[in-house]
């Protein structure tokens, strides 16, 4: 396993690795809201959390088709199958790699974009939190789709909108955890929640994306 | 008995394709499966592999002793020859790669990158990745793709050092690998299903 | 004899063949009886006028539109663990009554808080899972059309359906909290169903089991036509060889 996430850091770091992609698209997506809703930096703190949450989501969500199809089209895909690692070990290092290569950065990035959009400095660390306790639950979600989708042609489309209603539960509790922390309420409740969704999404969707990828493999 | 396949039936895209196949090969043996395009030469070798269901019949071999090679080469363009051989060593816990890189002929290329390498380079570093796996029994589908007559005569005498190892393969191909002697030829077509057989689960809607 | 030899396909043609007709008309006759008794021989509530009638339209569909998915759940289960085509196709087939299922919930819904509410949609946790029910049946669906082999098709949706109302039931729980959090002050309860009176309540339950017997009807409907349509797919393939 771990040889595997160390040869996918390495393939996304690599000419061509896609790896920034979804932080520059994260980059861009926040600083359009601005452009939407109006320069008025009262009103942007309001929607601030959310639009860092939707931003981010959406972000994981457009690097997720890469997860599974290059190592499905030139056959690595088969070979794992039928090497000694077990296909949740597959799966499991690839969602690390995931969040190491887009969740992670994301929160990096935040503090930056929450400036932008006019966030209190000590009201960011309300959505580090919450982003730090959400997206690995985004990358193992995500790679459970992509393993659906894997080895169809346009798969794309059809994996956001598999995934995106599964990214529900863990949108509405970051982004509440994130908007009560900023308006001075406990978060402790929203958080915990949180984590419950991430935990659950790590115990049980390996295997589902683990029987998927068989079942797309024959 | 290194491998042992009985009464084997098996299918792709709900038609039938390959009934009652027994085959067996001892130790130190070789298999060459010919046939055909079409015939099932692949969904057989992908059967086998625990790649794909299979209709009916039993193989007797461990999934730990196989170890699959199919069309793709399943190596990273991006990656170096050399990290790429290592992925697959530390997956199957074998010692050193420059061994196995000197008998695939491939030990001058370990710092170029896969994505610079020609087609028949690039199998063999694929090829490559047998030798490193420790594996008794090894399924082959069309080994040879792209290889020039060097290199196929070199692989046909790195299949046969696996041979005296007490190895054992089994083959898809149409290219003289110089095993023909010892090898068991066979003929798929003996197994072909009757036009219009269907899979078990296409059948029960009829 | 076992339950399980309706599972064989032809023997499930030949069964759904009796079946269907003696339900659909019980499905007829049960829904209309129950709509022109709740519609024409019901008071009108002294709050809501007219509009409470609404109810026998509403209530019913969102019953079957989450039964539905509970239906489909356990058909996937079935299909993953005893390999039943029968049962992966009558999956297939009660999603998109799900679907329209949800879909009318949602309009009655609407139409319903116009006059109620003084507007037509209301981030209300009951109405926002009914919006994340249909996204879930259109995941479903759309992964249904987009694999061309039917098992692989059978097998993905089934997976995607068990994760999927894991992910539902958060969901639910997760626009309760959501919710709270936002509107403190949730004056409008849409949970007025479950405190009607008694002349309201009886002619609901009727509609309730005609809707109930509809989708009997029309899941049975269904899963004949994909059957069939999976039987033609077989001899197609037969011919092609």
């Amino acid at each position: 396993m771990i040889a595997l996430i160390f040869r996918d850091l390495r393939i996304a770091v690599r000419a061509g690795g896609g790896f920034g992609l979804s932080l520059a698209f994260f980059f861009i997506i926040v600083i359009f809201f601005p452009f939407a809703i109006g320069p008025d930096l009262h009103l942007l703190s309001k929607v601030a959390p959310g639009t860092l949450w939707v931003g981010a989501l959406l972000a994981c969500l457009l690097s997720l088709e890469r997860i599974f199809a290059l190592d499905f089209e030139d056959g690595t895909l088969d070979l794992m199958v039928t090497s000694p690692l077990p296909l949740e070990g597959v799966v499991i290092s690839k969602a690390i790699v995931h969040w190491l290569t887009t969740g992670l950065p994301l929160v990096f990035l935040t503090p930056f974009l929450g400036v932008l959009l006019g966030l209190q400095n000590s009201n960011v660390i309300f959505l580090i939190i919450s982003l730090i306790f959400g997206t690995p639950a985004l990358s193992i979600i995500g790679t459970f789709g992509a393993a659906l989708t894997a080895g169809m042609k346009r798969g794309g489309l059809l994996l956001s909108i598999l995934v995106l209603p599964l990214y529900i539960p863990t949108l509405i509790f970051g982004a509440e955890a994130a908007r009560r922390g900023i308006q001075g309420f406990e978060t402790q409740t929203s958080i915990l929640l949180l984590s419950g969704v991430t935990l659950l999404s790590w115990a049980i969707l390996p295997f589902a994306a683990a029987s998927v990828l068989r079942i797309n493999l024959r | 008995m290194a491998i042992s396949i009985e009464s084997l039936s098996v299918s792709r895209g709900g038609v039938n394709l390959l009934q009652g196949v027994d085959i067996e090969l001892e130790n130190g043996q070789a298999g060459i499966l010919r046939g055909p395009n079409g015939v099932g030469k692949t969904t057989l070798l992908r059967a086998l592999a625990g790649l794909q269901p299979v209709e009916s019949g039993t193989i007797k071999c461990s999934l730990e002793d196989i170890c699959y090679s199919g069309h793709a080469d399943g190596v990273k363009p991006t990656l170096t020859v050399q990290e790429n051989l290592e992925f697959w060593a530390n997956i199957f816990g074998s010692p050193s790669i420059r061994e196995v890189a000197e008998k695939f002929m491939i030990i001058e290329l370990l710092n170029t990158k896969v994505g610079n390498l020609s087609a028949g380079q690039k199998r063999r570093v694929g090829l490559a990745r047998l030798g490193l796996t420790g594996r008794q029994v090894w399924l082959l589908d069309e080994p040879t793709v792209s290889l020039d007559e060097t290199s196929v005569k070199i692989f046909g005498n790195i299949i046969k050092d696996h041979l005296s190892e007490d190895g054992c393969a089994l083959i898809a191909t149409h290219i003289d690998l110089g095993l023909e002697n010892s090898a068991q030829i066979i003929d798929l077509l003996e197994f072909q299903s009757n036009s219009g057989d269907l899979s078990s689960s296409n059948e029960a809607f009829l | 004899m076992s339950f399980w030899e309706y599972a064989n396909p032809l023997k499930f043609l030949k069964l759904s063949g009796t079946l269907i007709p003696y339900f659909s008309i019980l499905a007829t006759i049960t829904i209309i009886a129950g709509l022109s008794w709740g519609f024409f021989f019901t008071p009108d509530d002294y709050k809501q006028g007219a509009t409470v009638k609404i109810l026998y339209v509403h209530v019913p569909s969102a019953f079957v539109a989450i039964n539905a998915w509970f239906m489909m759940l356990v058909a996937s289960i079935i299909w993953l663990v005893r390999r039943h085509h029968v049962s992966a196709l009558a999956a297939k087939a009660a999603a998109p009554i799900g679907i329209a299922m949800t879909i009318i919930g949602l309009v009655t819904g609407a139409l319903w808080g116009q006059p109620m509410w003084g507007t037509w949609w209301e981030w209300d946790p009951k109405l926002t899972s009914f919006l994340i029910l249909f996204l879930f049946y259109l995941g479903y669906i759309v992964l249904w059309a987009a694999v061309e082999d039917p098992d692989t098709a059978a097998d993905l949706t089934s997976v995607l359906c068990i994760v999927g109302s894991v992910f539902a039931v958060l969901s639910r729980y997760a626009t309760v909290f959501w919710n709270q959090g936002l509107h403190q002050d949730a004056s409008l309860s849409i949970d007025k169903e479950e405190h009607v009176a008694d002349v309201f309540y009886y002619p609901l339950i009727v509609v309730m089991a005609g809707f109930v017997l509809l989708f009997i009807a029309l899941v049975l409907l269904n899963t004949r036509s994909e059957i069939m349509k999976r039987r033609a797919g077989a001899i197609m393939a037969r011919s092609r060889v």
